[in-house]
């Protein structure tokens, strides 16, 4: 295996193969963490600038390589996983097979709560997982803290309860009640009555801008600013009634799936969608966006499940077989989908798209309202219509959390810090758009150029028929006249070309030289001496 | 079938006692943190806002001259004391810590004190003036028990005066413009008629330099190599002499005259030139024939100006009544200090430990300065510098956007300055203009235009 050099000055070392594979490995990471291609320098012709972006360049590389080498190396915990031997499916594989073989504290993590007095249970978790929102329809809300196993509070409040969400901590949670929405305290307590968004069919919560966005029953899209209340937008669709409503976490983009089978993107600073996609012939049921940012899946009533790629808005992969009526991705990228009672979940295989990995059958009592992966664990909750249960989907959390993002073993002055921290760097609402990388880009300089004769004849040509098209106002008591009419259009008409000055010009330059030479093509030819010369 | 599950156990990732550290764990996967950019944005403006509003930088001014300051001297040894010179002779040495007053006088000039500079070693001062009279001082030297009783000496001036102090007395023929001390040596240069480099203990010039008819304003040794020395002459020429030498290694001929020159101590090959046109023009010593760059901000002549230790900034006075920052290889200046109390500023210093910058003005006062406007002074703890750095790198990376830049660049300029300002951005713009319409409508290569690093130099001699 030793390879004898040739030259032994060059001072080359030919790496043995398992060492080469790590610095594979170590370059994919570091291109993680580079984030993206390097600016182009040769562009620019100032030199000091140059020197001082090429010397911030080299620091970056270092920073990624060191960065790589923490991950391989300084991480405490790796990932789970799933591994079957011979001719075991991973997808046959059942939750009880699992509990076997996994150590006592996962084991915690399987249960089943039964409540079938109260409705269909809809779930949320707080970023660092350690507490569970469940909210029944009946109007059973319940704050869990998920690492004791600890009722916090719970509340019944006797009406209809159609959404549960946290805001930024579990200090305070909303829920979307029959005719209002209300924002309540982590010991019950009734906060705010948001009456303005009537009765609310969804509702979501965006961190990072401390926005929280719902869609009530007309089809309306609010945005309200939880800090001091204000309310920053409230768009009209204008495609009808639709409960279907997710939060992309990558830029803040929320999407919405009408019957029609589009999927629409709003951002609040405007009324109009960012993106409409045509994403099924059939209503859309569920929406979900992976992590990253980069893939959206959707399910429609005909019993697809379809993924797309953002960056492009092309289609990446359909699953038939199944209608799932929610569907949620885990932080490692695994789809979990649920139809009646039946929980599947894909797993992203490298290369091939999402193919199955595990699945839950559950009662045919249960049946499946909301799926939603814990963070930080290999925990899928599921809340269904007798309570909510919980089973272990190895691989589908992310095992190293970072203490400054979200630390699922806060203290309550760590809670308070983070709270006043997350203050200060909420983004303005204008900051969401579909690519949050441009933000501190510049634009590249464009010189103004001046549009060419046949784009200026175009829009000339655009104007006049514009102008024509204009609906005249018809006047009575004897003032409709329709001589006085067609002066108008006229008038109308002329003001339309008078916009275009330069045009004018070179059209009655170029009419004076033709009308020379037609006149010296007709004069007899002894007075074309006389004829004017251009 | 093999598994494994994420399992968590709190005591791994809790403290044990009460007494530790809370336990963090960092993973820097940026999928976690999604916009991070805007995060970034949002921190920067944060900063620079803070910045703003934490930016104070004037700390006291010293009162007790009765006539306009025309020179200081730093001493090398002693961070705490400024000497300074003033208009009617009268030399004092300041305490500019907490107590910010005179701790000695040295009278005994006659006429105003044109140069003030002390010896490497901090033991003597050298003064020089209008009565043609070269004076040699000894520094009292700080003892421990003066700082301690500083506060119970608060209501007392601490004076001494006289015969104490004076070494030597020289008499001139001649009035003398100015003077600088070797570093690391024992000679001492003086600038008059003409150019005299002494020695502490003889009483006639060890060597002498004539230039011409001009008398030779300001002189300053290299501190890098010892026998170099800089002087700037009023027929506008600065010129570099090695003293083992008997002529001028080196001379450039400016349009206008040099008020002062300063070395760059990180890098002794460069200095820089405070010119009577308002721009400070930084050259290589080694290669004279363009400028390597001009730093135009002042409205006014430049009086004096003088290097940070870190090399990396010097702050110019003005006679335009403001003090400027410069980075030292930037065109423009980064703060600007004024005040309406403060009139010409003759004479400016960057203390030695690159935190203040001591100005003297035509107002009786010295004044100091925070170098950095909005730096917390006295003990930082560890957590806090670290948010200090972590707020300016945000703002470098981010401070040429708009909003940013609109709050970064921002300074109040008093009303003459400013109007100066747009009328000569006004001039320029129109000669540039015209600039371009005469080379648009001549034959290429007829009409050259000259670089700002060479405009205002005429030639180079050697």
């Amino acid at each position: 295996m030793e390879v004898a050099l040739e030259d032994n000055n060059l001072m080359e070392k030919v790496l043995p193969p398992d060492e080469q594979e790590i610095d594979v490995e170590l370059e994919a990471k570091e291109k993680k963490y580079l984030r993206g291609e390097g600016a182009n320098l040769e562009s620019l012709k100032d030199k000091k600038l140059k020197t001082q972006l090429a010397s911030r360049e080299k620091l970056y590389g270092k920073s990624a390589k060191a960065a790589a080498k923490i991950e391989k190396w300084l991480l405490p915990a790796s990932a789970g996983y799933l591994e079957t031997e011979g001719l075991e499916k991973t997808w046959r594989i059942k939750q009880t097979d699992i509990a076997k073989e996994v150590d006592l504290l996962s084991s915690r993590n399987q249960y089943d709560i039964v409540l079938p007095d109260f409705g269909p249970y809809k779930l949320d978790f707080t970023a660092s997982g350690r507490h569970m929102l469940a909210g029944g329809r009946k109007g059973h809300l319940a704050l869990v803290d998920m690492m004791n196993m600890n009722l916090i509070k719970e509340i019944h409040v006797r009406e209809t309860v159609r959404d549960v969400a946290f805001l930024h901590n579990d200090q305070f949670f909303a829920a979307a009640q029959k005719k209002y929405s209300y924002i309540y305290a982590r010991d019950g307590t009734e906060l705010h009555c948001l009456k303005e968004r009537g009765p609310v069919a969804r509702l979501r919560f965006l961190k990072n801008h401390f926005l929280l966005a719902s869609v009530n029953k007309i089809g309306q899209l609010h945005y309200q600013d939880v800090t001091y209340g204000d309310m920053v937008a409230s768009i009209r669709t204008g495609k009808g009634r639709t409960d279907v409503m997710e939060v992309n976490p990558y830029n803040g983009v929320v999407a919405l799936g009408h019957s029609g089978g589009t999927v629409t993107m709003w951002k609040p600073t405007s009324q109009a969608p960012l993106v409409q996609m045509q994403c099924h012939p059939g209503p859309v049921s569920a929406v979900a966006f992976h992590p990253n940012g980069h893939l959206m899946a959707t399910s429609g009533k005909e019993r697809k499940v379809k993924i797309w790629d953002l960056r492009k808005f092309e289609e990446v992969q359909t699953i038939h077989g199944f209608h799932a009526k929610t569907l949620s991705f885990s932080q490692k990228g695994l789809l979990a989908a649920g139809t009646g009672s039946f929980v599947q979940v894909l797993g992203d295989s490298s290369g091939g798209g999402h193919s199955r990995y595990m699945s839950h059958p559950m009662v045919k009592g249960y049946q499946v309202e909301k799926v939603m992966f814990r963070p930080y664990e290999d925990v899928l909750g599921i809340g269904h219509s007798m309570g909510w249960s919980s089973v272990l989907i190895p691989g589908s959390g992310e095992p190293n959390f970072d203490s400054w993002v979200a630390n699922p073993f806060e203290t309550s002055k760590q809670r308070r810090e983070k709270e006043v921290h997350l203050l200060l760097d909420k983004l303005p609402p204008e900051t969401i758009m579909l690519d949050p990388s441009k933000i501190g880009a510049m634009r590249p300089s464009r010189r103004k150029e001046k549009p060419t004769r046949g784009e200026i004849e175009a829009e000339k040509e655009v104007a006049i028929e514009a102008a024509k098209s204009v609906e005249m106002k018809k006047k009575t008591k004897g003032r409709n006249k329709p001589s006085k009419r067609t002066k108008k259009k006229k008038e109308l008409v002329e003001n339309a070309k008078k916009t275009f000055p330069e045009l004018e010009e070179k059209n009655i330059a170029g009419k004076k030289r033709r009308i020379g030479e037609d006149a010296a093509a007709e004069l007899p030819t002894s007075l074309k001496r006389f004829a004017r010369k251009n | 079938m093999r598994i494994k599950t994420i399992s968590r156990s709190v005591d791994e990732f809790t403290r044990e006692r009460s007494q530790d550290l809370q336990r963090v764990f960092h993973n820097f996967d940026p999928s976690l943190r999604p916009m991070e950019k805007a995060v970034e944005y949002q921190r920067a403006l944060t900063a620079a806002k803070l910045e703003k509003i934490f930016a104070r930088p004037f700390v006291g001014a010293m009162d007790g001259h009765r006539d306009g300051i025309s020179c200081m001297a730093k001493n090398p040894n002693y961070l705490k004391g400024i000497f300074s010179a003033s208009m009617d002779g009268d030399i004092r040495l300041w305490d500019i810590a907490t107590s910010r007053r005179t701790v000695c006088q040295f009278p005994g000039h006659l006429g105003a004190v044109r140069g003030l500079t002390v010896s490497t070693d901090g033991n003597v001062l050298v003064s020089c003036g209008t009565d043609c009279n070269v004076r040699l001082w000894s520094v009292p030297r700080p003892s421990l028990e003066d700082s301690d009783l500083s506060s119970e000496k608060s209501t007392e001036v601490v004076h001494s005066i006289c015969g104490l102090y004076l070494q030597e007395c020289v008499i001139l023929s001649f009035t003398s413009r100015a003077v600088d001390h070797q570093f690391e040596g024992d000679l001492f240069a003086t600038a008059g008629a003409q150019l005299d480099i002494w020695n502490h203990n003889r009483s006639q010039p060890v060597q002498s330099f004539t230039s011409g008819s001009h008398s030779v304003i300001s002189v300053r040794f290299n501190p890098g190599e010892p026998d170099i020395l800089a002087t700037s002459s009023g027929d506008n020429h600065i010129s570099i002499y090695d003293i083992r030498m008997s002529s001028a290694a080196r001379k450039i001929l400016m349009r206008t005259k040099t008020n002062s020159i300063a070395w760059n101590p990180m890098e002794p090959m460069n200095f820089t030139a405070a010119n009577e046109d308002g721009n400070c023009y930084s050259f290589d010593g080694r290669k004279n024939e363009e400028a390597k760059c001009v730093h135009k901000d002042h409205v006014s002549a430049v009086m004096d100006i003088d290097f940070s230790p870190t090399g990396r900034e010097f702050v110019t006075g003005s006679y335009d009544r403001s003090v400027r920052i410069f980075p030292y290889n930037g065109g423009h200046s980064r703060e600007i200090y004024h005040t309406k109390r403060m009139q010409r500023v003759f004479c400016v210093k960057y203390s030695s430990d690159a935190t203040y910058v001591i100005s003297g003005s035509d107002d009786t006062n010295l004044r100091l300065w925070k170098a950095k406007a909005s730096e917390q002074l006295g003990v930082i703890l560890p957590r806090e510098q670290k948010k200090h750095e972590y707020n300016e790198a945000v703002k470098n990376r981010y401070k040429h956007l708009p909003e940013i830049k609109r709050i970064v660049r921002h300074r109040h300029l008093p009303k003459p300055i400013y109007k100066a300002k747009a009328e000569s951005r006004a001039m320029n713009d129109a000669k540039r203009r015209k600039d371009d319409r005469r080379k648009a409508h001549s034959a290429p290569g007829t009409v050259v235009t000259e670089s700002h690093r060479t405009r205002r130099i005429i030639k180079e001699v050697e």
